[in-house]
């Protein structure tokens, strides 16, 4: 009887995914979006994107070089952090606030927690914040889609400035606002993008790399809280419509609300994380100093995603609770 | 015990903030600047020097059940000398130091010092152990907040050297980059170590 006994803890059954197939799953959703991004701002939007992923993969080998680990750049995670922290930060960054943001990504927000499957906090986020913290000005100034020329303010800090000097959103913004779903307004690509990301989302679902629970209650709890602040008072709060298609909303919702490294374990959980996440969003968006939210909610409710597993520990299977 | 392995010990080895990791709220509270650091680290260095010297001169009569509230008293009334003599003479730093200054009576470098040195040896002792750890302290200071100027906002003690195309990463001067300098000032340094033994 010379046979070794395994011994391991569930799940036993493995379907054969790898990390490799599930991050190029989500780079394939991704390529609608990165079309929609050059077909709107053109080639520097691309070169910004691959200084991304070049800061983003570079630095991942050089800190696991230094750490004497196994260099795993190929399994693709890498690279989907450089291409969403690319849709993260204005498409006519400069040349090192790309790079920096993708050092930073990976460096702080990936690999000092012990890299893949050990941050609690989403990489690509990280990123952008430390580089919204740091370069305000550079990064809520985005180019014009299409035109590639001139620089505006976004329309989520043209209402924010509006609102702060005037107590309310100017006739001739709101009816400006109205074209934001035709992609008229810098910083979004309003309902072309949109729909880029909802197709995106809807190929992860189908591959079943996401599940409904975060996107839904994310989106869900964010139309709600932005159609009731509206119908208070709509010459103060935009329509929900817009909350919905400007900045990283839909972004958020699909690809970094659902990463799996950092959010909850059950569909319970997953629920509570992404109506939290769609409440933190339109609050930080109308009543917070920064115009756009939707970064800040995701990693702040990353850092409570421990505290909601914790209360969320599904029922054992058979299991009476015992009468105290 | 020479100055100079003293001196050394307070520096680098026994490091108050790097090492001990002790009196690290001012540390990560006041760097923002270079010289902010520097006039943090001499006012904590004079209250530590006197008052290693006041508690020594008195550990025989200082009960040893009460000696944590007498400790406190004698750095408070050093903290009120520097409070008073930094508002009349350098004002522009006591604005921006403000509570950490009175702060320093709970500085736990202070009080660390006072009961594992003072308070057992020799008043002489007492004081170039005062000298040296508080060197150390305003070292540690100095280099955080040099590097936290450079990066955050080009300049050092006011000075611009990064040239002006430079854009300074704000956030290196916010208090979040006071955790992120720490952490790799501390990890450089210890990765140093490593790679001598």
């Amino acid at each position: 009887m010379e046979k070794t006994l395994y011994l391991s803890s569930s799940p036993h059954v493995h379907e054969g995914g790898t990390t490799a197939q599930a991050m190029r799953a989500v780079i394939i959703a991704l390529l609608p979006c990165v079309g929609v991004w050059f077909f709107s701002f053109g080639l520097q939007s691309i070169i910004v994107m691959l200084l991304c992923i070049l800061g983003c993969v570079g630095s991942e080998a050089v800190c696991q070089k230094m750490m004497g680990k196994p260099i795993t750049i190929a399994d693709g995670s890498a690279a989907m952090t450089g291409i969403l922290l690319a849709f993260n930060i204005p498409p006519n960054s400069a040349w090192w606030m790309a790079l920096l943001g993708g050092i930073v990504a990976v460096v702080l927000g990936k690999q000092v927690f012990g890299g893949l499957g050990y941050n609690s906090f989403n990489p690509a986020l990280i990123g952008r914040t430390v580089l919204l913290i740091s370069f305000p000005v550079q990064m809520t100034t985005w180019v014009m889609p299409r035109t590639h020329e001139i620089t505006s303010a976004t329309p989520l800090s043209e209402v924010k400035m509006a609102v702060g000097l005037h107590g309310a959103i100017p006739d001739e913004l709101k009816s400006q606002l109205g074209s934001v779903l035709m992609g008229g307004f810098g910083g979004q690509l309003g309902v072309i993008s949109g729909f880029a990301l909802i197709l995106g989302g809807g190929y992860l679902l189908y591959r079943k790399i996401i599940t409904w629970h975060i996107p839904a209650s994310f989106i869900g709890s964010a139309f709600v809280l932005g159609t009731v602040l509206w119908l208070v008072d709509s010459s103060k709060y935009p329509s929900p419509v817009f909350h919905l298609f400007t900045g990283g909303l839909l972004l958020g919702a699909f690809f970094m609300a659902t990463d799996w490294v950092t959010t909850p374990l059950t569909p319970k959980g997953m629920l509570i994380f992404g109506t939290g996440c769609g409440v933190l969003t339109i609050l930080i968006r109308i009543f917070g100093g920064y115009p756009e939210g939707v970064a800040f909610s995701i990693l702040l409710m990353n850092a409570a995603t421990p505290i909601i597993d914790r209360f969320t520990v599904p029922k054992k299977f058979g299991l009476v609770p015992e009468k105290g | 015990m020479s100055f100079v392995t003293e001196l050394k010990r307070g520096i680098w080895t026994d490091n108050a903030v790097f090492k001990l990791g002790l009196g690290l709220c001012p540390a990560l509270a006041v760097t923002s600047s270079a010289l902010n650091g520097v006039g943090m680290g001499l006012a904590a260095t004079f209250v530590l020097i006197c008052s290693n010297v006041a508690v020594s001169s008195m550990r025989k009569i200082i009960p040893s059940k009460v000696r944590i509230p007498a400790f406190i008293v004698l750095i408070a009334t050093f903290v009120t000398v520097v409070d008073l003599v930094m508002a009349g003479f350098l004002p522009g730093l006591h604005k921006a130091l403000g509570i950490f200054i009175p702060l320093i009576v709970v500085n736990c470098v202070i009080l660390g010092r006072a009961e594992a040195f003072a308070s057992k040896n020799p008043i002489f002792h007492s004081a170039i152990d005062g000298v040296v750890m508080g060197l150390g302290f305003t070292v540690a200071l100095l280099v955080l907040g040099s590097v936290r100027e450079i990066l955050g906002n080009g300049t050092i003690f006011g000075a611009g050297i990064l040239g002006s195309s430079y854009i300074p990463a704000l956030l290196l001067i916010l208090p979040p980059g006071a955790f992120l300098a720490i952490g790799f000032l501390l990890g450089g340094m210890n990765k140093l170590e490593a790679s001598k033994k």
